[in-house]
């Protein structure tokens, strides 16, 4: 009974969301529901610590990533090098401080890249349906015959490594994902009535695209896309891993935890500390993910 | 007097939900005899559901909790039985037929399997004899044996709640309670169903509880009406009193907006206003805002329950003479 | 059915032309030289361009194209530009060890995610439903190849109970099917019991209940038959990223599979390995989901029904 009398105050919430004064009550709704959720908020508290930690590197490392000191190699964790020193005599710790700048700016360059690329041509695939739909659809079913690290190794191998080419091949390689997933809910979202009552006072398609299907078809898109920043930079861990990904002396983590996988019996601080850093970061942005999803669907938590 | 079957006494139910506690049941008291049909008769969100899943003892919890009362059932306490003994007349001396016929079925069985589990369960049948009884009972309720093996999705909404009636008798229980039967068919479907339920329910003679927010079914099918408003029982009386003398307000203004084809009404009387919300359900009686008749007093002070001459008991300041009804 | 597997399968042939298509057209605008590859960097020019001309490299794209799409189907992958075998048999002869691995993988997944899923569904906010969603979420968050080293590191180097590489027995296979089970049964884990909630929430579960049947039965008769069609989608899907995620685990523990093959011939150059390698895994991945969707059938009779 209660749940009934639930579905119906939602589904009345749900009817009054297109409408334009809601739409920011719906957000803080959202918020409100987001805050309650004890470990959502520990997720985004880490986030944002890594976030600053980005943004703030200069500050907070104690030393020069690039700065060598072949006196002093593979130094285990003490005062002056609180994560011990690398291969090079480089501090590891400050070499995970600007980490962070790569890893975080791989994974939302690439995400957005996916976002943008891979919900037009979901958008467009559900929106006109028909032939455009099925085209759309089949090229994005052979992207997704290929397991998506594979398909990133591809394109990396092919056109070589870096920043930008790795932030590309990743992004590429998740296009499928959202255009399935943006698809989906547009036509959900297109059989409504508010969409039918907009074409009737004759707006046009780009308008009821970008007006009522876009800011509607949010929910699904920010859950996927927050969790996509985690397998974005997972990826590109594991392309510069493999030596395909950002080029030294980049501080990236992936490459790191390579570069300290040969020393590992001797010098294993190189490679553990780079892989806790990444898996702080996916776990928090995991939490965050997680969370988002529960607060953007109330139906399943109760 | 007949035999009471169920006796239901100050029943106390509630939810706890992020924004607070609902009292979904609230000090809910009636009683049902051997053989009689209840109908229990109410909006969407006023308890109906949840005083039926009470009985059965199936209340989700959490977030649901029974927090008070005694559930009389053949003079024995529900409410203290535990879990086993309770499964034992679940289905078997008490079952129920739900709602929405299109998800109270397991998708992924046969519904000849879904009916024969019951009768294995409790009639100790061999798997062979409950199959056939299952057969049977399909018959019953008008759907041709060679279709037990087929999914509930290669059935209508119609056909589908012939099944769920079929399984709820299976094992002839005395109380069939039945929460809104019909409310999810086609009107055509409905009468349908209704008839074959009233036909099994004398057949078999069980006693039942048909949870409806549809007077015209009850009309047609009860022999005793409970009207509820907000978790409680405003009035219960039996059909005719009701049908002729209505008392309390809430179940006139029932009565006032549904059209009629014996008098001529130029216009509807609808009830004004909405459901409370049941987190925040107003003090005093929970009808008061919607009441025409309604006073200072009704905002403060909870009725209690009156019986009158005729039989009918009603919870209304009204006929407790501390408010008068206008006339 | 037996129509709907072979449409399927009939269907495969486009999307596996597309995959080709794909993987030929980057392997095409890769820069370097298939040729320089296989003579050496110091070959006469001459000679480079005459294995060029004998090789085909010299002739448009979309001839290239066709000749290779043709060789294919014969199961002619071409030849690696470092050994000179053939791909075909390259692969195949390393298949089997990443098929092994991908399995063992897969099987330590399922045999850990269901039923903790179930427990965890069941016992929901419960003690162990806690623990068990703080490590599956730990699961999918640590770096596959971080996580060999760190087993290598506690298992192998500390410990030396277990050997830190190398393909044959049993106790090599423990560690690469560890590190890459794991985050798909973390996955599992969490599927599952999300599903397993959405399915105790339905109203059959409530006429289960009502018939008076044991809460095992509702669980194991009702709940999980339904609970797991989602399970089996996310299995196959799984099965894909395990087929990926092999080309990391491997490099890490030496494991002789395709994934190892590809990484080294990703270094050499030898872009024809990498080609039939992609091109196969593509296949296989898309014969384990043809596999989930069958299975589908099985498990859910309305879709059984739609395949008609």
């Amino acid at each position: 009974m209660k749940t009934t009398a639930e579905q119906q105050v939602k589904t009345i919430n749900d009817a009054k969301a297109p409408q334009k004064p809601k739409k920011r009550s719906q957000w803080a709704e959202v918020w409100r529901r987001l805050k309650r959720n004890k470990m959502a908020m520990f997720g985004l508290v880490i986030l944002i610590v890594i976030i600053l930690t980005a943004i703030f590197a200069d500050f907070i490392a104690p030393h020069s990533y690039r700065e060598q000191n072949l006196r002093n190699i593979n130094q285990p964790p003490s005062a002056e090098h609180i994560l011990g020193t690398d291969d090079l005599g480089r501090d590891v710790f400050s070499r995970i401080i600007y980490g962070s700048r790569v890893s975080l700016q791989v994974g939302l360059v690439a995400v957005g890249i996916s976002i943008i690329a891979g919900g037009s041509l979901g958008a467009i695939a559900g929106y006109y349906g028909g032939k455009l739909d099925n085209i759309i659809m089949r090229i994005m079913d052979v992207f997704l015959a290929i397991p998506q690290i594979l398909l990133a190794i591809a394109i990396v191998s092919a056109f070589g490594g870096g920043l930008f080419k790795v932030m590309i091949a990743v992004g590429i390689s998740s296009i499928p994902t959202y255009a399935r997933i943006v698809r989906a809910s547009v036509i959900t979202i297109k059989e409504q009535e508010f969409i039918e009552a907009a074409r009737a006072i004759g707006a046009n398609d780009f308008r009821i695209i970008s007006k009522h299907i876009i800011p509607n078809s949010m929910a699904p898109i920010i859950v996927q896309g927050t969790l996509g920043v985690a397998g974005a930079i997972l990826s590109a861990a594991g392309l510069s891993f493999i030596g395909l990904g950002i080029e030294p002396p980049t501080p990236e983590w992936g490459a790191m935890l390579s570069n300290g996988r040969h020393i590992i019996r001797t010098a294993p601080h190189v490679a553990t500390f780079p892989g806790v850093a990444i898996m702080i970061t996916i776990f928090s942005l995991n939490l965050l993910g997680d969370g988002l999803r529960d607060a953007l669907d109330p139906r399943l938590k109760q | 007097m007949s035999e009471t079957i169920l006796n239901i006494k100050s029943l106390k139910v509630e939810y706890n939900t992020q924004e607070g506690s609902v009292k979904a049941v609230d000090n809910l008291s009636f009683s049902l005899n051997k053989g009689e049909t209840l109908g229990l008769v109410g909006e969407t969100g006023a308890g109906k559901t949840t005083t039926a899943l009470s009985i059965m003892q199936l209340v989700p919890n959490p977030p649901g909790k029974i927090v008070d009362g005694e559930i009389y059932f053949n003079g024995i306490n529900l409410l203290n039985q535990k879990n086993d003994e309770m499964r034992k007349i679940r289905g078997n001396k008490i079952s129920m037929i739900f709602q929405d016929p299109m998800t109270s079925l397991n998708p992924v069985m046969t519904v000849g399997s879904q009916i024969a589990e019951t009768i294995m369960l409790h009639q100790k049948f061999s798997k062979k004899r409950a199959a056939e009884k299952a057969e049977e009972m399909l018959d019953l309720v008008g759907i041709p044996k060679n279709r037990a093996g087929e999914y509930p999705h290669q059935f209508s909404g119609g056909m589908r709640q012939r099944v769920g009636i079929a399984m709820a008798l299976s094992c002839n229980p005395e109380l069939l309670i039945s929460d809104e039967p019909t409310t999810a068919l086609d009107v055509t479907i409905q009468a349908q169903v209704l008839e074959l339920m009233k036909k099994l329910k004398e057949q078999f003679k069980t006693s039942m509880l048909l949870i409806t927010h549809d007077l015209g079914v009850v009309a047609e099918v009860c022999d005793k009406v409970a009207i509820m408003y907000a978790g409680k029982v405003v009035e219960f009386a039996d059909v005719h009193t009701l049908f002729t003398k209505p008392k309390h307000p809430y179940t006139k203004g029932l009565f006032n907006s549904i059209p009629s084809l014996d008098e001529e009404v130029d216009r509807l009387k609808p009830i004004k206003g909405t459901m409370p919300d049941p987190t925040n359900l107003p003090r005093g009686c929970s009808f008061h805002p919607r009441c025409p008749y309604a006073q200072e007093i009704c905002k403060v002070q909870e009725p209690d329950i009156t019986e009158l001459e005729d039989g009918t008991k009603v919870s209304c300041l009204i006929y407790q003479g501390l408010v008068s009804d206008g006339k | 059915m037996y129509r709907y597997i072979l449409k399927r399968l009939l269907m495969l042939i486009p999307v596996m032309l597309g995959v080709s298509l794909v993987v030929f057209t980057i392997m095409y605008f890769t820069p370097g030289d298939p040729a320089k590859v296989m003579l050496g960097e110091r070959a006469p020019q001459a000679e480079v361009e005459a294995l060029r001309e004998q090789m085909g490299l010299n002739e448009p794209f979309h001839k290239q194209y066709i000749s290779f799409i043709s060789n294919a189907v014969r199961g002619d992958l071409g030849r690696s530009l470092v050994t000179k075998q053939p791909v075909a048999t390259e692969l195949i002869s390393r298949f089997p060890a990443t098929l092994k691995l991908a399995g063992a993988a897969v099987l330590i997944s399922i045999l850990i995610g269901i039923p903790v899923g179930i427990i965890s569904a069941t016992k929901q906010y419960s003690l162990f439903d806690m623990v068990s969603m703080i490590f599956a979420l730990i699961g999918v968050s640590m770096p596959n190849f971080w996580q060999g080293l760190m087993m290598v590191l506690l298992f192998s180097v500390t410990l030396g109970w277990l050997p830190s590489s190398g393909y044959g027995t049993f106790s090599h296979l423990i560690l690469p099917a560890i590190t890459i089970g794991t985050s798909s049964a973390a996955i599992i884990t969490r599927m599952t019991r999300s599903s397993m909630l959405e399915v105790v929430r339905q109203d059959y579960i409530r006429t289960a209940r009502a018939k008076g049947l044991k809460e095992n039965l509702v669980i194991n008769r009702h709940a999980l038959k339904n609970a797991l069609i989602p399970v089996v989608t996310v299995i196959g899907l799984q099965f894909g990223y395990l087929l990926g995620g092999a080309v990391l685990t491997e490099t890490i523990f030496a494991w002789p599979g395709v994934g190892r093959l590809m990484v080294e011939a990703i270094r050499q150059k030898d872009y024809f390995v990498v080609q039939g390698g992609v091109l196969l895994i593509a296949l296989m991945f898309s014969l384990v989901n043809l596999g989930v969707d069958i299975l589908y059938a099985f498990l859910d009779p309305r879709i059984k029904a739609q395949y008609k």
